[in-house]
């Protein structure tokens, strides 16, 4: 803290309305307004042309990089300890950024790093609507946001923002990012399953000024006493964010102390500028230039929900037409042309949400070794259209499960990365999609503390990796959300949830089969205890496959719900009778037969809070990953060493990989066997082409598929003629479904100006 | 870092140790890997058309001469121009019934055929499995990759496009 007491005497504190606090006399917001006319005119962050301090002295230039990083990673691995939430201490989902005076990142620790662009976006609010002059920007200052509106995914990811002044001058902003268990939402939880607006989002905190001379303001504080089911995480966690913001508020006054204020504002620049150049440079080196396709699906299903208004009330299917382009001058572009109408629930999106998740899949894919900050953002282009899930430009639209879409949708994203990869012959980088992060063990009500309490349950962070070229996916160890995937400790869960873990072990035949398989999920067999009442959700996917694996890679399979209420197992207990561990065969289920009881044991995957006492089975499967490859090509004894290791139910060894147990040349025979069952089976694609086109003349499919097609159709009418296009579709054809999310969406584009 | 021959076809043929494919992604990448990887692609092909771009596992683009670039597979079956769609020319089977679903997913873990279905691209020539889909009914069949490479070959590598 010396250094932070000493330098606190630098500080010119300005009086609002005062001298501007931005660089060379001006304010804020007219640096930003010449770093975007500079990007614009010149291509290059800020115009620079050169990278003079790099090239003058690259050792100290490194130096200097690594010291604020160093910064960064010590703050997130300091302040965690603050925390008392087991999703910030023990998972880690928190990161910490630095930023630019105009909210342009310059580094970042490690951590939930889908962030670091989300708050370079509040940032650049704050700056846009003249918080310098009200309510003023003056060090000490807080700053809170959790709006996805302004720059965030959901409301549960909580940022926190502090200015860094030098001699009365802002050189930058610390931001810190936590992912709250509880946020006060209508249902309990963080990824709330229960809001259709807005309204029903729990906290809000639209960029507000909330702390000054370092110090929270009390009022501040008393509020997000009230605003969660977890008042003591919430506190601690906004603690841990503000700690960690003024290390790194430390760690730059060090650098600036040292090496000048002069070096440092050149620096600052030239870091994002080396970013933008080295991500082009990636590109290039990397992948292909040309058009990459892979869209991504999924589900929601409330039509059985009568809790729900009517308009809120219906099962639908979200569409997320991927396409990449990677241009002849290595700008990366992204386009969600036709993706699906915005909706009354709260997987909606912001963009903010998607350059979030952009970041995210870059920093794990083709930015992983370089400088990471917003000179990737700066060199891309994106087309999130208005009114769509992607981007719902709807004031009133609810975000709160923001991820439940965008995690299928940018299985699309790591597909066509991975086809650039192979076109390339880097076969080590290669990967087949990810798992969904589900199911999400959410809910809340009374704990067997006797208390009011919440939680969403991490165990998620771990599910399958998706199939690589060279090796199969990771086994319940990754989230596409977070680098670092960890389940957390049963011990930590069973403390703060009022639910014993009866078992929890690997998920066969959650993997997609390839070559390659994809990594298992696992699930989890949880005994309600010591609870009278808590609501309990279920949020995956049942109906649908996310996304299919790469060159004869199958999808991961979709899961269901088995939760049981009213049962007998405490009496087999107390009777020492055999009682289930887990679930291994859905099929041949033994909690389906040893278990007296209401048993929800169905694909019904996506619910709303339902109440379990003590004594009831909550069955929690968590997903696989996408396979690569012909599974007919996948080595014997890998198929065998799947059923040993229970990744695999031994009676589809010959279904799926054509594998003879016991017999390897059996297995080469039955394998020439199916070949010749594929050619039998299979027709030409032009012959299927007609039969599947009649079926579309006739609408001879489910209505939210219809609604599906009628919507993307309705929001784009280019993606409207590449559809009738291709199925020779009479001029005008459209399916007969009412639309009223579009027919909205429509107007307030017409409204803003933003039409097509 | 840059692979001799002999390792690229190690680490492609999965005989190197784990450490030593961890090794290599997380190394510098090699700037003469897309040749090498051409001719170790290129020497396992039972046919001489030279390869121009890898195109995912078993499929290649190969010029035919005359400024004319197709999809080929390895077993020597010939798709189309690679600015089309090889899976038009393709077989297709579509697993759109819960029988077929549970050859591949037990039950309750295949999702429902009314929402989406799986379908799956085939080799006319050799039967290999190529790509599968997992779509709504009626979804147009995806165009998974469309390179640009003359811009790749010229631009980016800075030499002509080979036939």
């Amino acid at each position: 803290m010396a250094m932070v007491d000493g330098t606190r005497e630098l500080e010119q504190l300005t009086e609002d309305g005062a001298a501007p606090i931005g660089w060379d006399g001006r304010s804020a917001r007219e640096m930003l307004e010449e770093s975007e006319r500079l990007f614009a005119e010149t291509g290059r962050y800020h115009g620079l042309d050169d990278l003079a301090l790099k090239a003058g002295d690259p050792i100290g230039y490194e130096k200097l990089f690594s010291r604020l990083r160093g910064g960064l990673v010590t703050a997130r691995e300091t302040a965690l300890n603050i925390s008392a939430s087991p999703i910030v201490k023990e998972i880690g989902e928190l990161c910490f950024a630095l930023y630019t005076p105009e909210g342009d990142s310059v580094a970042l620790s490690t951590g939930i790093i889908v962030h670091v662009h989300t708050m370079s976006d509040a940032i650049k609010y704050m700056v846009r609507q003249g918080y310098e002059e009200n309510p003023g920007i003056r060090p000490g200052d807080i700053f809170c946001n959790n709006d996805a509106m302004i720059g965030d995914v959901h409301n549960a990811d909580v940022q926190t923002i502090v200015p860094i002044f030098w001699e009365g001058e802002l050189v930058g902003w610390a931001g810190g990012v936590t992912h709250e268990i509880d946020i006060g939402a209508k249902t309990p939880g963080s990824v709330p399953i229960g809001p259709i607006s807005r309204f029903e989002d729990g906290i809000d905190l639209p960029a507000k000024k909330i702390g000054s001379d370092d110090e929270l303001w009390r009022d501040h504080v008393l509020a997000g006493l009230k605003g969660t089911r977890t008042p003591m995480y919430w506190t601690l966690d906004e603690r841990t964010r503000l700690a960690g913001c003024h290390m790194v508020r430390e760690a730059v006054e060090r650098v600036i102390l040292e090496d000048g204020l002069d070096t440092y504002k050149r620096f600052v620049r030239e870091v994002i500028e080396d970013g933008r150049r080295s991500f082009r440079s990636r590109i290039k080196e990397m992948t292909v230039p040309g058009r990459y396709r892979a869209p991504g699906f999924t589900e929601l299903t409330f039509g059985k929900e009568e809790q729900l208004p009517s308009y809120a009330r219906r099962d639908g299917m979200m569409h997320a037409p991927v396409e990449i382009r990677i241009t002849r001058d290595g700008v990366f572009e992204l386009d969600y042309e036709g993706a699906s109408s915005w909706g009354y629930h709260s997987a909606n999106c912001a963009p903010s949400a998607m350059q979030g998740a952009v970041w995210v899949q870059m920093t794990q894919t083709l930015i992983c070794n370089d400088k990471v900050n917003d000179g990737a953002y700066f060199g891309m282009r994106t087309n999130f259209p208005p009114g769509t899930w992607a981007n719902h430009s709807n004031p009133q639209a609810s975000t709160g499960n923001a991820w439940f879409f965008l995690i299928p949708s940018f299985t699309g994203f790591i597909k066509s990365i991975s086809r650039a990869l192979q076109a390339r012959g880097f076969v080590e980088e290669v990967l087949a999609p990810y798992g969904l992060t589900a199911n999400a063990f959410q809910g809340g009500g009374i704990d067997q503390y006797g208390n009011q309490s919440a939680t969403t349950n991490f165990g998620l962070s771990c599910v399958g990796g998706g199939a690589k070229m060279v090796l199969d996916g990771l086994d319940y160890a990754a989230a596409m959300w977070n680098p670092e995937g960890d389940m957390g400790d049963m011990e930590m869960w069973e403390l703060i949830e009022p639910f014993l873990y009866i078992g929890q072990r690997v998920k066969p035949n959650t993997a997609g089969p390839g070559r390659h398989r994809g990594g298992s999920g696992y699930e989890a067999l949880r005994l309600a205890w010591k609870t009278p009442f808590y609501e309990m959700q279920n949020i995956g996917n049942g109906r649908v496959f996310i996304q299919a694996g790469l060159w004869g890679g199958y999808p991961a399979a979709p899961l269901y719900r088995h939760n049981v209420r009213n049962t007998d197992f405490l009496e087999l207990v107390e009777r020492r009778a055999p009682y289930p561990v887990h679930e291994p065969d859905p099929a041949d289920s033994e909690l389906a037969r040893a278990v007296k009881g209401d048993h929800q044991f169905d694909i019904e995957t996506v619910t709303l809070p339902e109440v379990m006492r003590q004594g009831d089975l909550y069955l929690c499967p968590f997903r696989g990953a996408a396979g690569l490859g012909d599974p007919l090509e996948r080595p014997y004894e890998s198929v065998m060493s799947d059923v040993d290791g229970d990744h695999l139910l031994p009676r589809y060894t010959e279904s799926i990989y054509g594998v003879v147990p016991g017999d390897p040349d059996g297995t080469e025979r039955r394998r020439t066997e199916l070949r010749e069952e594929r050619g039998s089976k299979a027709v030409p694609a032009r012959e299927w082409m007609k039969e599947e086109r009649q079926r579309i003349l006739g609408h001879d499919m489910i209505e939210p598929v219809q609604r599906m097609y009628a919507e993307s159709m309705r929001l784009s009418e280019r993606w409207a003629e590449e559809f009738r296009s291709f199925w020779e579709l009479p001029e005008g054809f459209d399916f007969p479904v009412a639309t009223p999310e579009v027919d909205l969406a429509l107007q307030m584009r017409s409204a803003a100006g933003t039409e097509g | 870092m840059s692979l001799d021959s002999q390792t690229l076809r190690d680490l492609v043929e999965e005989r190197l140790p784990r450490g030593q494919v961890r090794a290599i992604q997380s190394a510098h990448k090699d700037p003469d890997r897309f040749d090498q990887y051409l001719a170790l692609l290129q020497e396992r092909v039972g046919w001489d058309e030279p390869i121009v771009l890898p195109f995912g596992e078993h499929l290649h683009i190969v010029a035919k001469g005359a400024g004319r670039y197709v999809v080929k597979c390895d077993c020597g079956h010939e798709f189309c121009e690679y600015t089309d769609n090889w899976k038009l020319e393709s077989l297709i089977h579509v697993r759109d019934t819960e029988e077929a679903l549970r050859e591949i997913y037990p039950e309750k873990m295949h999702g429902d055929p009314r929402w989406n279905v799986l379908r799956e691209y085939f080799c006319p020539g050799c039967k290999t499995l190529l790509e599968v889909e997992a779509v709504p009914p009626g979804y147009p069949v995806i165009h998974d990759f469309v390179p640009d490479l003359e811009g790749f070959y010229e631009e980016w590598l800075g030499r002509e496009l080979p036939g």
